[in-house]
């Protein structure tokens, strides 16, 4: 289980996140939803260790993640897989030496070896063939699920998710919905994903927690979040301009 | 008034905090240098990078700046009527001094620029974040190899630079300015001595560290999308420049005390 306490984080005195706390589950599906600029992705770096917060912690399995040296921090990031917004792919890289190249960084497995769990991961994503494709030859639906390959090309207990859908047509939008909840249920990999798309949400989230000016504000399942009563959550997720939350 | 002191002021604290984080920088590497495993792909690859990317400029730069040294010497030599010394003048000026810093100008135009283009796009799309949560050192994986490479890759250009130097000013002086061919290549080995090719290839090693290592911190800290990468790019060539120069003063200085 990750716990999330207190965190805090400022970029030259701007206040992003003030004071976050949150539990995320092991096994299941968790969903940050909030609006562009809230701080999501700040909040899913800190996780990994890609940001040190000013205050506040986040422990993994009762270990502080935020007072790891890099030496710790890397042992601990072999336990996590991340998708990033832009998927993130070495564009000097072909599609199979991307989705290895954790495999063969980390383990002593042969090319043999490695170009077969490519290969398995690829499939598990939908793809099949692409092995020596590069990716600026790829569209975006087909980077993202590229870049869910090496995201679970270590078999990773934890995967985080940067806004998968962001920039996606909604059927591709939703099939990576579909290919969310299939790689998840398999192998019961904790999944954290943030974003601002409500159906794909809907569609795949156990626990829905809403980030709005530095705080959690709310967190539920799908069921607690749709009857929710929270003025500000509904105008976020009726996706309307009137309301609290003002627009500039 | 006041306006202008703090964008002195501003710049002065600029500087030194960029000088700091180059250092730190140039620190890293060293360390992460000696530590296993150790990917000599990635090596061979950036050193086949900066010499492809630069080879042609360097030899064409190299020419003509041999041939123009002829001109130039032999106008200036013909007045004390010591025509016979425009071959050692040609070579001395190409190892000592503009073989080198030609072709670290050069290098940081073609490679260098390139460098940081390539590291600020990594920056910006989420590559180089992507190797810190793989557990991947972007320092060692990155900075390494291509500062290895810079500091290998400056002294062999810089001998092709001096060697294509040399003979485009033999080919003018026989061939336009008629100087005798014996005479030529006689007078410059007596007159030039390995120290002096040493001394120009001591050079061209700091300044392969200097270009990679600006355009490596220049592509490395970019901020602010595909124009922040541009930026980074020019950036870059104007630092290394400018570094470049200075130091062949400093160097240049000590060698010749
Ligand atoms: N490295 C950084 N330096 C300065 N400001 C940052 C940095 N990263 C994020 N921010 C700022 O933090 C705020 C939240 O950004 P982000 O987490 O990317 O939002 P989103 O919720 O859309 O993912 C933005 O105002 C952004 O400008
Ligand atoms: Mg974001």
């Amino acid at each position: 289980m990750i716990k999330i306490t207190d965190l805090k984080k400022s970029f030259n005195s701007k206040k992003v996140l003030d004071g976050v706390n949150l539990d995320i589950e092991q096994g299941k599906i968790t969903v940050i939803i909030g609006r562009s600029g809230e701080g999501k992705s700040v909040l899913i770096k800190h996780i990994i260790g890609l940001l040190k917060p000013d205050g506040g912690s986040i422990s993994l399995d009762d270990e502080d993640i935020t007072a790891m040296d890099e030496k710790e921090l890397n042992n601990v990031r072999k336990r996590f897989g991340m998708l990033f917004q832009s998927a993130a792919l070495f564009d000097s890289m072909t599609v199979a030496e991307n989705v290895g190249f954790p495999l063969k960084e980390h383990t002593d497995m042969d090319e043999d070896k490695i170009m077969e769990i490519v290969k398995d991961k690829l499939k598990r994503v939908g793809l099949v063939g692409v092995e020596n494709m590069m990716p600026a030859d790829l569209s975006g639906g087909m980077k993202k699920r590229v870049g869910l390959a090496r995201a679970i090309a270590m078999d990773p207990e934890i995967v985080l998710f940067d806004e998968p859908t962001t920039g996606l047509d909604p059927i591709m939008s939703d099939s990576i919905a579909h290919l969310m909840l299939e790689t998840q249920k398999d192998l019961k990999t904790t999944y954290i994903a943030i974003t601002h798309d409500i159906p794909l949400t809907y569609k795949i989230a156990d626990k829905i927690a809403m980030l709005h000016e530095g705080k959690i504000i709310e967190t539920g399942t799908v069921k607690e979040i749709k009857a929710s009563t929270n003025p500000v959550l509904m105008q976020f997720v009726e996706g309307r301009a009137e309301g609290p939350i003002k627009v500039y | 008034m006041s306006g202008f002191f703090e964008y002195i002021g501003e710049m002065a604290e600029n500087a030194i905090r960029v000088t700091g984080e180059i250092f730190l920088m140039l620190y890293q590497s060293v360390v992460w240098m000696f530590v296993p495993p150790f990917k000599l792909r990635n090596l061979f690859k950036q050193m086949e990078f900066v010499g492809v990317k630069s080879m042609f400029v360097v030899l064409l730069t190299g020419s003509f700046t041999g041939m123009v040294l002829a001109l130039q010497s032999y106008n200036a030599l013909k007045r004390f009527g010591a025509e016979s010394l425009v071959g050692p003048t040609v070579a001395l000026s190409m190892a000592r001094e503009l073989g080198p810093v030609l072709t670290g100008l050069m290098v940081t135009g073609r490679a260098g620029s390139a460098m940081a283009t390539e590291l600020g796009t990594m920056r910006v799309t989420e590559q180089i974040d992507a190797l810190y949560t793989m557990a991947v050192n972007p320092i060692k994986y990155l900075v390494v190899p291509r500062i290895i490479a810079g500091i290998l890759m400056l002294p062999v250009l810089t001998v092709i630079a001096d060697f294509i130097g040399v003979a485009g000013g033999y080919f003018i002086s026989v061939h336009v300015l008629n100087i005798n061919p014996g005479v030529y290549i006689g007078r410059t080995i007596d007159f030039v001595k390995v120290e002096d090719i040493f001394d120009g290839l001591i050079k061209s090693f700091f300044f392969g560290l200097i270009l990679s290592l600006v355009a490596c911190y220049q592509g490395f800290y970019t901020k602010g999308g595909a124009e922040g990468v541009g930026r980074a790019a020019t950036k870059s060539v104007v630092m290394a420049s400018v570094l470049i120069l200075i130091a062949d003063y400093f160097l240049t200085s000590m060698m010749l005390k």
